[in-house]
């Protein structure tokens, strides 16, 4: 059965890649614009991995990695934070809440793509 | 034993050797004779011894009188004179022995004099001696404080309890620029000597540094320490301490520290504006760089896509690209803003400006130019690179449109506003043109700006406009500039108050320790608030208000006249007509003045931890005590008044008015029936009383205050 991969972000334009992308290497793919519906997707689709946002409305990108990582259930889940944030303090946070990579934008597809093969182990 | 026993003594054997021997002849005869012949000799003794009483009891008295005599002449007379030496040893240096008596008394008396003469040459000559050195001494001080007022960086001295020994001038005009409030000392950034630097600065922050200091200088470190600190108006300061060191007997102990206060607040404003344009480039940037890379690296991957996919993937770059260039512009607007507010004007030689300019063009451009009509005194306030960029730039747009041979330089003064005006021969211009120069960004060649010759112009806070001499076929661009003088005209009103040396010190500070009003400290040793009103008319409890406070400090027996209290103030009421021209102000003068209500809080903080003094101080203080439940403020330190003062001191003058007290201690003074100068008359007329009241054994202020009720009361009898 093929991987699931949720991604998390508000920006259109970025998703449209990130789903072109994901869909092309064989990965179901659901998408979810802000924190809100990321947490409520999260539980109805039930996700491999996150490609996740730090800045969206509702609920930061941090905010709903605390809260996936605050549910034992869900121990397994690969959150990949992808971010427009470029600082070290930044990177810091998000690896400290339990991010297992950080990717800041613009990022190189390939790497980004190698890194979610690498970490679903496919 | 007392010259009294003394001379009893003297009686006594003075008796015996008059009666002795022949008491003892009688008995000798009594011994050498018979029986019977001692019948003959009493009756022989017995018929004679009448006149032998008589001739020994004369003698006796002639003697004793003798005797008196002589004792009273070398005994009395030495021991009175023994007391008059001791009176020139001590009270009075200047007396004398006058020489009487006996020649060796005489002789006695000279020979002290002599010795006094000779210790008071030597006395002399050694407080000679020592003024010579106090004055050396001082003029150290001097040569420091003066070095100090030249420094551009502000500078404040204080002793370990907070006072400030010493400022210097930047820091009176930054401090005086920071004070905000309707009066001129308002804002609580008042500085003056003695007064409490806690008053401006957090006080535990110095104390940090303080420690900090002591710390480092224990540890042998460079002993300094900084800090940032905010005013109560939000400004930033970074202050530097180092320690004054000495004042104990070892030398090495902190007796004060050195405060170098810079204000930081625009620097602060400055770097967080260039920090949000950075943000915006780089943060902002990210996530459309992001999704332009992801679609464009799709697209390249993926060249067998579907049309639609590769239309949205097209949509998102066109998109994003978009977004990117606005920013992008948005950002440059916002930085070229920041730019106009991080260059500082600084004071420069219109001249030298020009001379740039010329050197600049030439070079450049390649064309010739000359000056015509320089004033070659005259300052104005610039940011030298940008004008001189924006000449060279006007230049070139000149040289590209109308190719004139020559331009020319002018520049003169207009009251506060100076003109510097680019000439050149050539045809009338369109004010379109004008226009389009102004609005665009300035080039030359490669060379570019951020700014338009408008927002040269603005930073100026000048103008710029283009003008025809149609007599002489030219036309020039005048750009008018700010003349820079504001700090040497108030230096100037500052000299006309304080002649002669700065007031900006006292080291002798460094011993005050007390922070409130002791009533028992000498009287030179205080901090006054002399002060003067004017008011409407002289009756305070009849709708008579306050139109002027004149105040000035005494710190350490020295009047500071740079340390002053001087704000009119509206009575919100008319003024009366015969008034005027005893106070000398009318009602234009007072109208949109601050009222009663801000003034007195403004003087209040000016008065704190100080003794009032004023000349009838009653009628004043009547005017503040009046304001107190309107304004919540009171003036509760003790009051010296200098007219009861000068009853003190001379009884048995009729006047007391402060003009004749003038007259009588011989001050001279410029102008009078101003609440400042009227203040300052008061001070000089203090400082000179302070002696005299010394003399009559009035030295603290409680015994100043106690004496002045005495007189007080006895007038009010009388």
């Amino acid at each position: 059965m093929a991987n699931k991969i949720l991604i998390v972000d508000d920006e259109p334009n970025i998703v449209i890649s990130l789903e072109f992308l994901m869909k092309k290497e064989g990965f179901a793919v659901a998408v979810a614009s802000d924190g809100d519906e990321a947490l409520a997707l999260v539980a109805s689709f039930n996700p491999d991995l996150l490609l996740l946002d730090v800045m969206m409305p509702k609920k930061s990108g941090f905010e709903v990695c605390e809260a996936l990582r605050a549910d034992p259930e869900r121990a397994g889940l690969k959150i990949v934070m992808l971010t427009a944030k470029g600082r070290d303090t930044e990177m810091a946070k998000g690896l400290a809440l339990g991010a297992d990579a950080y990717v800041t934008k613009p990022f190189s597809t390939k790497e980004l793509v190698d890194k979610v093969k690498e970490m679903l182990a496919v | 034993m007392k010259a009294k026993y003394r001379f009893l003594l003297a009686v006594i054997v003075l008796g015996l050797l008059m009666t002795g021997p022949f008491m003892v002849t009688v008995l000798l005869v009594w011994l050498g004779t018979s029986e019977d012949e001692h019948a003959e000799l009493v009756h022989l003794l017995f018929s004679h011894l009448p006149t032998g009483i008589a001739m020994t009891v004369a003698g006796f008295v002639v003697g004793v009188v003798v005797l008196r005599k002589l004792f009273k002449q070398y005994v009395d007379g030495l021991l009175s004179m023994s007391e008059k030496l001791r009176l020139m040893l001590g009270a009075n240096r200047n007396f004398r022995v006058t020489p009487e008596g006996p020649p060796e008394v005489q002789h006695l008396a000279r020979a002290a004099n002599d010795l006094a003469q000779q210790r008071d040459v030597l006395l002399d000559d050694v407080s000679e001696q020592i003024a010579v050195a106090k004055a050396s001494v001082e003029e150290e001080k001097n040569r420091l404080a003066a070095l100090m007022s030249e420094l551009a960086q502000a500078v404040v001295v204080c002793n370990l309890d907070g006072r400030i020994l010493l400022y210097n001038n930047r820091a009176r005009l930054q401090f005086k620029a920071l004070a905000q409030g309707p009066t001129s000392v308002s804002g609580g950034a008042l500085i003056g000597l003695g007064r409490s630097i806690f008053s401006i600065l957090e006080k535990n922050q110095v104390q940090h540094a303080e420690e900090v200091v002591r710390q480092r200088l224990a540890a042998g470190k460079t002993a300094l320490s900084n800090f940032i600190t905010t005013l109560r108006g939000g400004q930033l300061l970074r202050v530097q301490m180092v320690p004054v060191l000495g004042g104990s007997e070892r030398g090495d102990r902190m007796s004060g520290y050195v405060l170098t206060i810079e204000n930081i607040t625009r620097n602060v404003e400055e770097e967080a504006r260039r920090d949000q344009v950075l943000h915006a480039l780089t943060e902002g940037s990210r996530a459309s760089l992001g999704s332009i890379r992801a679609a464009v690296t799709n697209l390249i991957d993926y060249p067998d896509m579907e049309p639609e996919m590769r239309e949205r993937f097209l949509g998102v770059v066109g998109d994003e690209v978009a977004g990117m260039s606005q920013r992008l512009d948005r950002t440059m607007v916002e930085y070229s803003d920041s730019m106009k507010m991080r260059w500082p004007l600084e004071d420069i030689l219109g001249i030298d400006l020009i001379a740039a300019a010329q050197r600049r063009i030439e070079e450049k451009l390649r064309l010739p130019t000359k000056t015509e009509g320089l004033d070659d005194a005259l300052w104005v306030k610039a940011d030298s690179f940008s004008l001189v960029f924006a000449l060279l730039f006007l230049s070139s747009r000149l040289q590209d449109h109308y190719e004139p041979r020559e331009l020319r330089f002018r520049l003169s003064a207009e009251g506060k506003l100076a003109y510097l005006d680019l000439i050149w021969a050539g045809p009338a211009m369109s004010s379109e043109t004008f226009y389009t120069w102004e609005m665009e960004s300035m080039h030359v060649g490669a060379e570019t700006s951020p700014l338009t010759l408008r927002d040269v112009i603005d930073r100026h806070g000048g103008e710029i406009w283009y003008q025809r001499e149609k007599a002489a076929h030219r036309a020039y661009f005048r750009f008018v500039l700010p003349v820079a003088t504001p700090e040497i005209a108030e230096e100037q009103d500052d000299n006309k108050r304080g002649a002669g040396r700065p007031e900006y010190y006292d080291f002798d500070l460094f011993n005050y320790e007390d922070k409130s009003v002791d009533l028992d400290r000498k009287l030179s040793e205080l901090t006054y608030t002399v002060f003067d009103t004017e008011t409407t008319g002289l009756q305070p409890s009849g709708g008579d208000e306050i139109i002027q406070i004149g105040a000035a400090r005494i710190v350490n027996n020295r009047l500071l006249r740079q340390e002053v209290f001087d704000q009119l103030v509206d009575p919100e009421r008319p003024l009366r007509p015969e008034s005027i021209p005893i106070h000398g102000i009318t009602e234009d003068m007072v109208r949109g003045k601050p009222n009663i209500d801000l003034v007195l809080p403004a003087f209040h903080e000016f008065c704190a931890d100080t003794v009032l003094i004023a000349h009838n101080a009653a009628f004043d203080m009547r005017f503040l005590q009046l304001k107190e439940k309107r304004t919540g403020v009171r003036f509760a330190q003790p009051v010296l008044d200098t007219l009861l003062l000068s009853a003190v001191v001379h009884p048995n003058q009729e006047s007391h008015k402060l003009d004749s007290i003038l007259d009588r201690l011989g001050i001279e003074i410029d102008a009078r029936h101003n609440a400042l100068e009227d203040a300052l008359a008061t001070a000089e007329v203090f400082l000179r009383m302070v002696p005299l009241l010394e003399q009559m054994g009035i030295v603290t202020v409680r015994q100043a205050l106690e004496a002045s009720e005495k007189t007080y009361f006895a007038r009010v009898k009388y």
